[in-house]
């Protein structure tokens, strides 16, 4: 088996061991899936908005809140309980841990999300491609996990609570300029610009354009841009974590 | 010759500190090789960079013949390690954490059920494997680390502090599990402040502070190396003036222990014939006379001195 292989394998052995400990809790849940029901509630009510263009800003923000919900709270966790070190001194490289803690975040983000496209199924919402939106919910999954590994790399903290406040202070303002409550299109054009940085601006434009049928960018490049920023944002977290490791173990 | 471990010119600094500074040494294959030093001497620093968690500034290290800067993983395979604080996870029972690690180490499926319930039951932990670790005392979580260590058959064992808190039986049952690992010819580098242990389980011993080595020896060359330091322990039939054994130039300390009179000194011959005509002048009865080498505190803390005078 090649060492690839091996360590991608561990990673996962790492990422079922974060399943178990961490996801598996009822304050997860409440905040990545019914944290995000609540705010679009908080939207739709009073309004007289049709289910169908409610839903692509529930799934990206489901997807969004659900994938970085725990992630930035791993590894200053670990970092506390010292069973950060105990894994760095396993036969592991650096990356399989934090893909091993993005593999939870995604996995866990998956099995949530299925839940608005249940929702989907059953008020049957007419979709246009139901597998290319399954397609671009696993990618979307990966880079916000991968995100959200990225947030607990700086500060190298030891305390959760820090890095889950400032990992908010990233997170809610990303849900408002990312064409969740307001189209991309209807956004003056300094909010077009801002909303460009954002990946969770491509993947709610592509949930519009599959459901429907009316989205701001190319659906080629909502793809190609949430690809890009998942790489960017899981090669950013192994560098900044390897960094900031001598001054988080001391 | 292979070593089990070798350090060459290592150094670590910490911002202004340097942590550990140009040390060298081996560590023989089937020895077990005691790291002493004072709190903040460089003990754990120089474990966290043979273990692969930190990279030293300069130096190099292999472990198991695996230079772990080049091949961190090819050496980490090849290791457990026992750390100073508990770092099993408490959310996980024991055979969780036990096969967690064993699975990072990649041991096969079937290999891993076997080690875990031979190790769990040689522990006496196989009846509460399946309870969570948060439950578990000091002593059945340093037992649980031990385990976690061994999951894997390591050709070296790293320690650090092992026993530290550990209640006596639970300290004894982790030092034979150590000498046991030991006698299978496989080496263990055991960092420890309990001079006892040292001596009762090294074959060698390296003494550091402010990050350097001080000494390397067995622990009876390092007594040794400290004759000036034995003694010898008098008990006279009626009491005596220390005032005049001070005055003896053979006698470096003179003082009483109990009601035994202490004596320090590098010519305990030239003393024992003193204390025999002491006695037969003054028509006093020695009842008894022991001869004891320095003990491994003892040249411990010469050697810490020294080096601390030397640094000023």
């Amino acid at each position: 088996m090649s060492r690839f292989t091996e360590q991608f394998k561990r990673s996962f052995v790492i990422a079922k061991k974060n399943i178990k400990i961490y996801y598996s809790k009822g304050p997860v849940i409440i905040f990545g899936l019914v944290f995000p029901l609540f705010l679009a509630l908080a939207y739709v009510i009073g309004r007289n908005i049709p289910l169908r263009e409610v839903l692509p800003g529930i799934i990206g923000m489901t997807t969004f809140f659900t994938a970085t919900s725990v992630g930035p709270s791993i590894v200053p966790w670990e970092t506390r309980s010292k069973t950060l070190e105990r894994l760095l001194c396993c036969p592991v490289a650096f990356w399989t841990i934090i893909v091993g803690d993005m593999l939870a975040s995604f996995l866990f983000g998956l099995i949530i999300s299925v839940i608005p496209l249940v929702i989907i199924l059953v008020f049957n919402v007419g979709l246009l491609n139901f597998m290319a939106l399954l397609f671009g919910l696993v990618i979307a999954n990966l880079c916000f996990s991968a995100l959200s590994v990225l947030l607990s790399a700086y500060p190298p903290t030891d305390i959760p609570a820090t890095s889950m406040m400032l990992s908010s202070l990233v997170k809610f303002p990303l849900v408002f300029i990312s064409g969740v409550f307001i189209p991309i299109e209807q956004l003056p054009q300094w909010g077009r610009i801002i909303a460009s940085f954002s990946p969770l601006t491509y993947f709610t434009d592509l949930a519009r354009q599959f459901i429907l049928d009316k989205g701001y960018y190319p659906m080629m490049l909502d793809f190609l841009m949430i690809v890009i920023f998942a790489s960017i944002f899981l090669f950013a977290a192994v560098k900044l974590h390897e960094k900031t490791l001598t001054k988080r173990l001391s | 010759m292979n070593f089990a471990i070798e350090v060459q010119d290592l150094t670590k600094h910490y911002e202004d500190v340097t942590a550990v500074d140009h040390i060298n040494f081996e560590v023989k294959n089937g020895e077990i090789f005691g790291f002493l030093g004072p709190n903040g001497a460089g003990k754990t620093t120089t474990i966290r960079i043979l273990t692969g968690l930190i990279k030293p500034d300069v130096g190099k290290a292999s472990v198991a013949n695996h230079d772990i800067l080049r091949n961190p993983i090819e050496a980490k395979q090849c290791i457990g390690v026992v750390p100073e604080v508990s770092n099993a996870y408490i959310d996980l029972s024991a055979w969780e954490n036990l096969t967690l690690i064993g699975k990072l180490y990649g041991v096969p499926k079937s290999k891993l059920h076997e080690n875990a319930t031979e190790l769990l039951k040689e522990f006496g932990l196989y009846e509460v494997k399946n309870k969570l670790v948060r439950g578990f005392s000091k002593g059945m979580k340093q037992k649980l680390l031990l385990c976690m260590a061994l999951i894997n058959d390591p050709e070296v064992l790293f320690l650090d502090e092992p026993t530290s808190g550990l209640d006596v039986e639970s300290a004894r049952l982790l030092r034979e599990k150590i000498t046991q690992f030991n006698k299978e010819g496989k080496a263990v580098f055991l960092s420890t402040h309990n001079m006892e242990e040292a001596n009762q389980l090294c074959h060698r011993i390296a003494i550091i502070n402010h990050g350097k080595i001080a000494a390397i020896d067995t622990p009876e060359n390092l007594r040794i190396q400290s004759m000036e330091l034995q003694y010898i322990e008098v008990l006279f039939n009626k009491p005596v003036d220390l005032q005049i054994f001070s005055e003896n130039p053979n006698i470096s300390k003179a003082s009483f222990a109990g009601n035994k009179l202490r004596i320090s000194t590098a010519n305990p011959s030239a003393v024992i014939e003193f204390l025999a005509d002491f006695a037969k002048q003054n028509g006093i009865q020695i009842l008894s006379l022991n001869t004891l080498m320095p003990s491994l505190e003892d040249v411990f803390i010469k050697l810490i001195k020294e080096k601390e005078a030397a640094l000023k």
